[in-house]
C-alpha cells in the first residue's frame, strides 16, 4: 500500500532484477565515492607533505593582525619609540617599481628556524617574542656595547626604502622596508683599523624558533659582509615593512637588508654583530659552498649549479624577467667589485 | 523510499539470486581510484582559480605536480609486491590505470615548466636540460615513460608479444629511480621528502628482487628433482 492507501498494481512492481540491481549499483556508487574520497584525500595529504592536521595550504597568511605593533610600553615622557613610526621619511634610494602585496611579503618566506616550506614561517613565527630584544655589537671596535632594539630606534631616524629583493631561487619582490643605514650603527662602535669584517648572528633559541630543534642547518644562522660593503649607503638594518613593524616571519625585530645581494644575505631576527678581522664563515656557505658563495651579489651570467639565474619570476608575475647584474643597483655598487672575478667570487 | 518493501513471500520457491554483474566482483575499484586520481589537478585547478596556492601559484603547482607523478609511479610498482607479500590481486587491476596517471600528472609538470615557469622559452629549456643534472635527470624520467604510455594497451602487448613488452616496461624502474633522484636534486637542504619516496621504492624492488631469486631457487630445486614445498602463491 502506498501512502494514499490505494494498492499498488502489479504494473507497478519493480522487476525483482531491476530492484537488486539497483540496489547493487547504490551500493556501487557509495564505494565509488568513498574509494575516490579516500584515494583522494590520500593525495592531497601526500601533496601537502604528510602534514597532519592544521589549515594548510593557502589559509589565511597576511600580516597578522596581532602582529608586535611593539609600539613598546617604553616609560612615558622617555623619547617615545611611538612617535619614531609616525615620522619615517622618504628616501631618494627607493624604486618606483609596483611593490609586492603584504600577503606575499609576509606569507611567502624563507626563515628555517620556522619550518622548511615557504608558508611555514607565517603559520610558526607566533612563537617568537621580539620583546625585550637587545644587540650585542662588539669584536674588532673602539665602543663595544650591548644595547636595547627600542634604544636603537631612538638613535637613528627611520626611513622607508623600497627595494627590489632577489632570492636566489629565481623569484624576486619589491619591498618597502622601513629601517636605517647600518653604516649609521656601525660608527657608533667605532670600529678599529682592524676590522674587515662585519658577521651577524640570529637569535638561537629552539623554544622560541623550533626549527631550530632540528639541525637542518649550522644553528644559529650567521652571515657576513665586507666591511666596505656593511658601510654602503644601500645597506640596511630593517625594523619594519608597509609602515609597521616586521612580522616575526619576516625577521623581527631587526633584520639586515643588502638588496644587491641574493636574499638570504638578509640575515633575520639578529641578535649579535661583531667586527672580525677574518672573514667570517656564513651559513649557507657553510652548508653548500659550490651554491652559496659568501658574497652572493646578484649576478645572471653566474648560474646556480642547479638552475639558471639569468631570469626571475617577479611574485605576482606570470612571465619571467632578466635579472639584473647587483640586481640593478650596479651604478651604485659595482665599483666595490672593481678587479675581482665575480665568477670565482659568487 | 521503495515502493517494495518486502523480498519475495517466504512461501514461494527460493528462488536463487540473479547473479548479475558478479564478473567483476568490485566494479566500484577503478572508478574510485580514478576519481580519487583526479582530486590533486582539481584541487590546483580550483585553488589556482582562486588565487589560493600561495605567492608563487607557478612553483607550488610545478612542485606539486612532480610530486603526485612520483607518487603514481611509485604506487604503480607497488602493486606487483603487494600482490607477492599479501596475495592481494586487486591491486594489479589498477597498474596500467595508475602508471597512465603517472604519466598524465609528469606531463602536466612538464607542460607547467616549459610553458609557465619557463615561458616556452625552448633556448633556456635546452641550456637548463643540458647544463643541469637536475633538469637533466627529470626529463629523461618522463622520456622513458613515453613509450610505456604509448604500449600501454592490451594490442600493445599482443603485438609486442609478452615477453617483449613486459622487457621493454622495465624501463619503469629507470624511469623511477630517476624521479626520485630528480627530487633529491630539487630540494636545497632537507632531504626528508626525497628520502621517503626513495626508501618506499627500495623496499618495493627490493621484494621484487627476492621474490625474483625465490622462484630462481624453487626452479633450480625442481629441475634437482628435489621435493618442492608448493609456493604459497
Amino acid at each position: 500500500m502506498d501512502s494514499t492507501g490505494k494498492p499498488i498494481r502489479v504494473s507497478e512492481i519493480t522487476p525483482e532484477g531491476t530492484y537488486l540491481r539497483r540496489r547493487e549499483f547504490l551500493k556501487n556508487s557509495l564505494l565509488v565515492a568513498a574509494t575516490g574520497t579516500g584515494v583522494g584525500a590520500s593525495l592531497l595529504w601526500l601533496m601537502k607533505g604528510g602534514r597532519m592536521g592544521g589549515a594548510a595550504g593557502g589559509s589565511a597568511v597576511g600580516i597578522p593582525a596581532a602582529v608586535p605593533v611593539s609600539s613598546p610600553e617604553g616609560p612615558a615622557g622617555d623619547g617615545s619609540v611611538a612617535d619614531v613610526w609616525s615620522d619615517i621619511r622618504k628616501s631618494p634610494l627607493s624604486v618606483t617599481e609596483a611593490q609586492t602585496p603584504p600577503d606575499s611579503v609576509s606569507g611567502y618566506n624563507n626563515f628555517y628556524e620556522f619550518g622548511l616550506d615557504k608558508s611555514d614561517p607565517a603559520r610558526n613565527a607566533g612563537t617568537l617574542r621580539p620583546r625585550p630584544w637587545t644587540v650585542v655589537i662588539e669584536g674588532e671596535c673602539h665602543n663595544p656595547m650591548t644595547v636595547d632594539i627600542d634604544r636603537i630606534l631612538r638613535w637613528v631616524p627611520l626611513e622607508e626604502r623600497v627595494y627590489r629583493m632577489r632570492c636566489v631561487e629565481a623569484w624576486s619582490m619589491v619591498i618597502p622596508w622601513v629601517g636605517f643605514s647600518l653604516a649609521e650603527l656601525l660608527k657608533r662602535v667605532e670600529p678599529k683599523i682592524s676590522a674587515k669584517y662585519v658577521a651577524f648572528t640570529t637569535l638561537l633559541d629552539p623554544q622560541q624558533m623550533p626549527g631550530q630543534q632540528r639541525s637542518v642547518l649550522d644553528w644559529p644562522y650567521v652571515e657576513g659582509l665586507r666591511l666596505d660593503e656593511a658601510l654602503h649607503p644601500l645597506a640596511i638594518l630593517a625594523v619594519g615593512l608597509y609602515g609597521k613593524p616586521l612580522p616575526n616571519q619576516n625577521g623581527a625585530p631587526l633584520r639586515l637588508v643588502v638588496p644587491w645581494k641574493y636574499g638570504f644575505k638578509g640575515i633575520k631576527s639578529i641578535v649579535k654583530i661583531r667586527l672580525t678581522e677574518e672573514k667570517p664563515q656564513t651559513t649557507w656557505n657553510e652548508a653548500a659552498s659550490n651554491e652559496y658563495g659568501f658574497y652572493a651579489n646578484v649576478n645572471p651570467a653566474v648560474d646556480h649549479p642547479r638552475w639558471s639565474q639569468a631570469t626571475e619570476r617577479r611574485i605576482g608575475d606570470i612571465r619571467r624577467r632578466p635579472t639584473l647584474p647587483f640586481n640593478g643597483y650596479a651604478d651604485q655598487v659595482a665599483h666595490l667589485y672593481s678587479g675581482m672575478d665575480l665568477a670565482a667570487n659568487f | 523510499m521503495g515502493e517494495i518493501t518486502q523480498a519475495p513471500s517466504a512461501g514461494a520457491p527460493a528462488i536463487p539470486r540473479p547473479r548479475v554483474h558478479r564478473s567483476p566482483p568490485t566494479p566500484w575499484l577503478k572508478p574510485g581510484v580514478f576519481a580519487g586520481a583526479l582530486a590533486p589537478l582539481a584541487y590546483l585547478l580550483v585553488q589556482g582559480a582562486r588565487g589560493r596556492l600561495g605567492a608563487n601559484p607557478i612553483a607550488e603547482a610545478l612542485n606539486n605536480l612532480g610530486l603526485v607523478a612520483l607518487i603514481f609511479l611509485i604506487a604503480s610498482l607497488a602493486c606487483t609486491p603487494l600482490k607477492t607479500l599479501f596475495g592481494w590481486g586487486w591491486p594489479i587491476r589498477l597498474r596500467r590505470m595508475l602508471g597512465l596517471f603517472a604519466f598524465f600528472y609528469a606531463a602536466l609538470h612538464l607542460t607547467t615548466y616549459s610553458g609557465l615557469d619557463q615561458g616556452l622559452d625552448f633556448r633556456a629549456i635546452w641550456r637548463d636540460v643540458t647544463k643541469r643534472p637536475f633538469i637533466f635527470v627529470g626529463a629523461a624520467a618522463f622520456l622513458l615513460m613515453v613509450p610505456l604510455a604509448l604500449t600501454s594497451t592490451a594490442a600493445s602487448v599482443k603485438r609486442l608479444g609478452n615477453v617483449a613488452w613486459k622487457r621493454l616496461h622495465r624501463l619503469v624502474y629507470l624511469s623511477a629511480a630517476l624521479g626520485v633522484i630528480h627530487f633529491f636534486l630539487r630540494v636545497k637542504k632537507d632531504v626528508r621528502g626525497p628520502a621517503i619516496y626513495g626508501i618506499v621504492l627500495g623496499v618495493l624492488l627490493l621484494v621484487r628482487a627476492l621474490a625474483f631469486l625465490r622462484k630462481k631457487m624453487i626452479l633450480r630445486r625442481m629441475h634437482a628433482g628435489a621435493p618442492v614445498a608448493s609456493p604459497a602463491e
